[in-house]
Formats: C-alpha cells, sequence, structure tokens
C-alpha cells in the first residue's frame, strides 16, 4: 500500500500540538527538513525528546515550537553550547527531563518493545537520579541487588530520515544507527522521510539492511538532502561550517530570527533550501563514492 | 623541542594506551589520542565510538562524534542501545575518555551543572555517553587544563562517579570498573591513591608540585616518588600536526 505523500502533508496530518516528538538520529540522518516543515506550520507546546538535541531542537526552540525538552547531551555537537535550549533552560522558560544517553534510548528501546520499563545496572552517580523521579531503583528478584530503571518512551510521533524506501515504507539504513529503529517501534505515528524512493525490489535483494518495516509507517515522503546540516552516509557530508556558524548565528536572537525568516519561512520546502544553499555547499558536501562489496542471498 | 599544553596532554595521555586496548573514545583531544597511540605503541588498539561505531579507522579528523568517517572502513556498526549494552555494560571495554567542567579530590566528574540543578547558574551539556563510561569501563582517563576552578574539592553534581567519598565507597557500589586511573593535565599527571583520594604521582618537564598545588582546590599531596614525564618527541608531535590535525583544530 503506498504511504507516499508530500512532507507538508504528513506533518499536517500526524503532528498535532502539544505532542511528544522524536526527531530520530544521532548526528547522522537527522530529519531537519522535517523540523522545518512543523516551524512552518507554526507546531506549540511540543515535547521535544532526542538523545542530543542538537540544532534541530535548539531552531524548533528558537520558533516558539517546544514546551519542554527530553534529552541526555544537550550541546553543539563539536563545536560547544547549544546555546538557545540552554538559555530558555537556564531562564527558567522551558521545561526539561535529562537521562544519560544510555538511560535515554533505554527509555525508546522499552517503548519500542512493549514493556514498561528496562533495567540498567548502577552507575555510583545517583545526582540525576535524585534530580529525575522518572529515574527509580527495583530489586532484582533472581539476587536481591538494586537495579535502576527508566520508564518506556513512546512519543506521539517519530521522524526517522532513511537512505531509501519503498512507497510502503520498507526502509533501507546503513552508516550510524542511533535510535532509529527504536524511535520507529517506539513510536504511535512514523513519519519516514527518505533520500529515494525506490522499488519494492530494491529493498527486497538485501533485507538484511532493512531497519524499519512498512507497516508501522504512517508516510512516506521523498525528501533529497532532508537532514543538511545533518548528514547522510554516502549521499552528502555534514556541514561542520554550518554547526559553527549557528554558534555565532545563535548568539543573538535577532540573527536567529533572520536566520529562520530567511531559511524556514523563506523557503516552501527542502528543494528550494537545497537550491538556496548554492552550487559551492553542494560541492564542498559531495562524497566520494565508496562501494561495499556485495553479498550474495542465493536464489531459493 | 616547542609543543602547547594541548599537545603535551595529549602525548601523554595516549602513552597510557596499551597494545590490544578496546577505547571507548570520544571526539576532540582523546580521538587524537587514541589515534596517536594506534599509530606509535599500539597498532591493536580497538577504537569505539558511542555512536555505535566499532573498530573505526577514521581516515580525517572527525569534527563530530558521528562523523561519516568513523563508518567508513569500520570493522562494525551497530545501534546505540547495543554499544551501551553488549559493549559496554557487558564489560567489553578496557578504557574510557572523559571530560567536563570539574573534576574533585576524588575524582568525581560534573558535567551537568553549576549552581543548583532546579535554578543552574550554568547550564552544562549533561552526561552524554560519560556516566556509564565512567562507571563500567575497566579504566578511565581524563585530560584537563590544571586549574582551580576546574578542581573543586568536591564537584556541584556528580554526572560520572569517581571514587565517590574516597575509602572504598565505589567498590561499595558494586561498579565493575577501575574508575579513573589517570587525569592528565598541563602541569602533571594525578592518579587515585589507595584511597581514591587523586594526587600529582608525575610532573611535566619544567612544571613545579607548588603550581599544581596554587592551582588545586584542595590540599594536593604529592606521590613520594614523584616521577618526570619524557618530553614529547619530535615523532609524537609530528604525527600529531602533520597527520592527525593539520588544521589544529583540538591542538589550539
Amino acid at each position: 500500500m503506498s504511504k507516499v505523500c508530500s512532507l507538508k502533508e504528513a506533518v499536517a496530518s500526524y503532528v498535532k500540538d502539544g505532542d511528544t516528538l522524536y526527531a530520530a538520529g544521532f548526528t547522522h540522518l537527522i530529519p531537519f527538513a522535517a523540523g522545518h516543515e512543523i516551524i512552518r506550520q507554526g507546531r506549540k507546546n511540543l515535547t521535544l525528546a532526542r538523545a542530543t538535541p542538537d540544532l534541530i531542537y535548539d531552531q524548533m526552540v528558537a520558533a516558539g515550537c517546544a514546551r519542554k525538552v527530553i534529552f541526555s547531551y544537550m550541546g553543539n555537537p563539536g563545536v560547544g553550547s547549544l546555546r538557545i535550549v540552554r538559555s530558555e533552560l537556564e531562564a527558567g522558560r522551558l521545561e526539561w527531563e535529562e537521562y544519560s544517553h544510555f538511560g535515554m534510548i533505554t527509555r525508546l528501546s522499552a517503548g519500542a518493545s512493549g514493556l514498561p520499563f528496562l533495567p540498567m545496572k548502577q552507575t555510583g552517580a545517583a545526582d540525576l537520579e535524585k534530580a529525575n523521579p522518572n529515574i527509580r531503583r527495583v530489586t532484582d528478584p533472581y539476587s536481591g541487588e538494586e537495579v535502576v530503571v527508566v520508564p518506556a518512551l513512546n512519543p506521539d510521533v517519530a521522524i526517522v530520515h532513511v537512505q531509501r524506501a519503498d512507497r510502503s515504507g520498507n526502509a533501507h539504513i546503513w552508516g550510524i544507527l542511533g535510535e532509529q529503529k527504536e524511535a520507529a517501534f517506539a513510536a504511535r505515528h512514523v513519519i519516514l522521510t527518505a533520500e529515494e524512493l525506490v522499488d519494492e525490489d530494491v529493498i527486497r535483494s538485501d533485507p538484511n539492511r532493512s531497519m524499519i518495516p512498512g507497516f508501522i509507517v504512517d508516510a512516506v515522503c521523498e525528501v533529497p538532502f532532508a537532514s543538511h546540516p545533518s548528514y547522510t552516509q554516502g549521499y552528502y557530508d555534514r556541514d561542520n561550517a554550518f554547526y559553527l556558524s549557528w554558534d555565532q548565528i545563535s548568539e543573538s536572537p535577532e540573527a536567529v530570527r533572520a536566520w529562520l525568516d530567511e531559511w524556514v519561512y523563506g523557503v516552501q520546502d527542502r528543494a528550494e533550501y537545497w537550491q538556496k544553499l548554492g552550487a559551492e555547499t553542494h560541492e564542498r558536501l559531495r562524497v566520494t563514492p565508496n562501494l561495499s562489496s556485495p553479498v550474495n542471498y542465493g536464489a531459493y | 623541542m616547542e609543543y602547547n599544553a594541548s599537545e603535551l596532554m595529549i602525548i601523554n595521555a595516549a602513552r597510557l594506551l596499551r597494545d590490544g586496548d578496546v577505547v571507548f573514545v570520544g571526539v576532540g583531544q582523546p580521538n587524537l589520542a587514541c589515534n596517536l597511540a594506534r599509530r606509535t605503541h599500539a597498532p591493536n588498539l580497538l577504537m569505539i565510538y558511542e555512536a555505535g561505531v566499532i573498530g573505526a579507522r577514521p581516515a580525517r579528523l572527525p569534527l563530530s562524534i558521528g562523523d561519516p568517517t568513523l563508518v567508513s572502513g569500520a570493522s562494525l556498526v551497530c545501534s546505540m542501545y547495543d554499544v551501551f549494552t553488549l559493549y559496554l555494560q557487558r564489560g567489553n571495554v578496557d578504557v574510557g575518555f572523559l571530560g567536563g567542567a570539574q573534576i574533585d579530590r576524588y575524582g568525581n566528574i560534573n558535567a551537568t551543572v553549576i549552581g543548583p540543578y532546579d535554578h543552574p547558574k550554568v547550564r552544562l551539556p549533561g552526561s552524554g555517553g560519560s556516566q556509564e563510561i565512567a562507571a563500567w569501563a575497566n579504566r578511565c582517563y581524563i585530560m584537563t587544563p590544571h586549574q582551580k576552578r576546574r578542581f573543586p574539592e568536591k564537584v556541584d553534581f556528580v554526572t560520572s562517579a569517581g571514587f565517590l567519598n574516597g575509602n572504598g565507597e565505589r567498590q561499595a557500589a558494586g561498579l565493575r570498573g577501575g574508575g579513573p586511573q589517570a587525569v592528565v593535565t598541563n602541569l602533571g599527571i594525578l592518579e587515585p591513591d589507595d584511597s581514591g583520594e587523586m594526587i600529582l604521582t608525575a610532573l611535566h618537564p619544567g612544571c613545579t608540585l607548588e603550581q599544581a598545588q596554587d592551582n588545586t582546590g584542595w590540599p594536593l599531596k604529592a606521590a613520594p616518588q614523584l616521577r618526570l614525564t619524557e618530553p614529547p618527541t619530535a615523532e609524537e608531535l609530528r604525527i600529531l600536526r602533520d597527520e592527525l590535525d593539520p588544521d589544529r583544530i583540538y591542538l589550539k
């Protein structure tokens, strides 16, 4: 069954004010195009969950989409501080809930597995446990020792960007896998953005590379370059220069407003955004091909 | 041979790594230390990145913890849940690198907040992977400039456990890893004594005990046999400057 639609339609159908959203991707495959579309459609009071809020949530918080963030590392990766989320937290204007990376992905894994919670071994660092009542302890009924537990996270919507998908949403992902699969299975609705829509035969030629089955996907959107300034392995590089320049832009609310006006509100969609970036940026982010050796599944 | 504080710390951290170690690597200076060790005395160093990359062989300097160069040529890529469970929690990691805004007398680390948690004076990035790395890697190493504000008697917030309040508290907590085994600074190296207190065990050439004590927020003890570290060699500096970080991004 085809679930193909535009990203505009997908966001309009599945992202509601007040939702808990998980935009997946650990540095890799961050779905910026969907984040920008949510900003354009003016969603409010969202709870934004991600291990690393990254620039995507910095921008969504700046645009007034969020009530709360759930995170485990709030920095501009490789650069420094994530200025907007940080200053909103420090000013008490944004609620937050914090875990370690492991706590965060354990929550998602519980949600993805249909479990109420999952245990983790103790770490001896108990201050976060004191600060976040969601982090608790239970006694292991077998050894009698205490383990730390976190509750399932089941977002209303997960957005997952992938290299390629068929029209039903069966998706191939390679490169850093982060928490893509767990986010998709944990969420009530899944919006998939793909660099390429491909024939079902392409997906079926390499089923071990499929991370997400189409039947849990609600919408499939073909959006090339959807993760810039993040990247898509084999398709384009991470725009590290933009991550550096965001450090400066995000120092002033006026510069952020101007940036959002130009690059989010001022464009219709990702295609226009990518064109606007220009040939020099396209060339700078171009990737030399490096193919894997084919595998033989055998004809049975 | 001229060298700066970053080069001095990275080179001394690299020397702590042993051939065959499985290392949980962070981006920036730890990445340089590991790649330097792999190009010198530890060719069989196995590098794991928290993004889920096992056996990475980065061909260029990674500029983020999820740089695509970590994936190309790696031996395995897995999910983050796998990397934290199968590799770290299961006990398959020898060495972890940690960083933070504050490190205290017992090697506890704060990367979360300065001031009260609910009304932070300065909000720092938070744990990321470090809470579990500090608990479960066999040995942890820390690189940091030696400054009083970075070395308080007690951290404002324990993001990652060192030896807690000392005197066997870490061992009593049942953590599998051995805790922080060395803090490499621009003045020397601190290591835990039997009680878990971080004491000065080595000085870099030209640095003094008084300098280290003046820049530490607790009465810093010195080991009875205070070592002097070997100065960086021309070869170590060449690899760092010419091969690993030619644009001097982390060697500043």
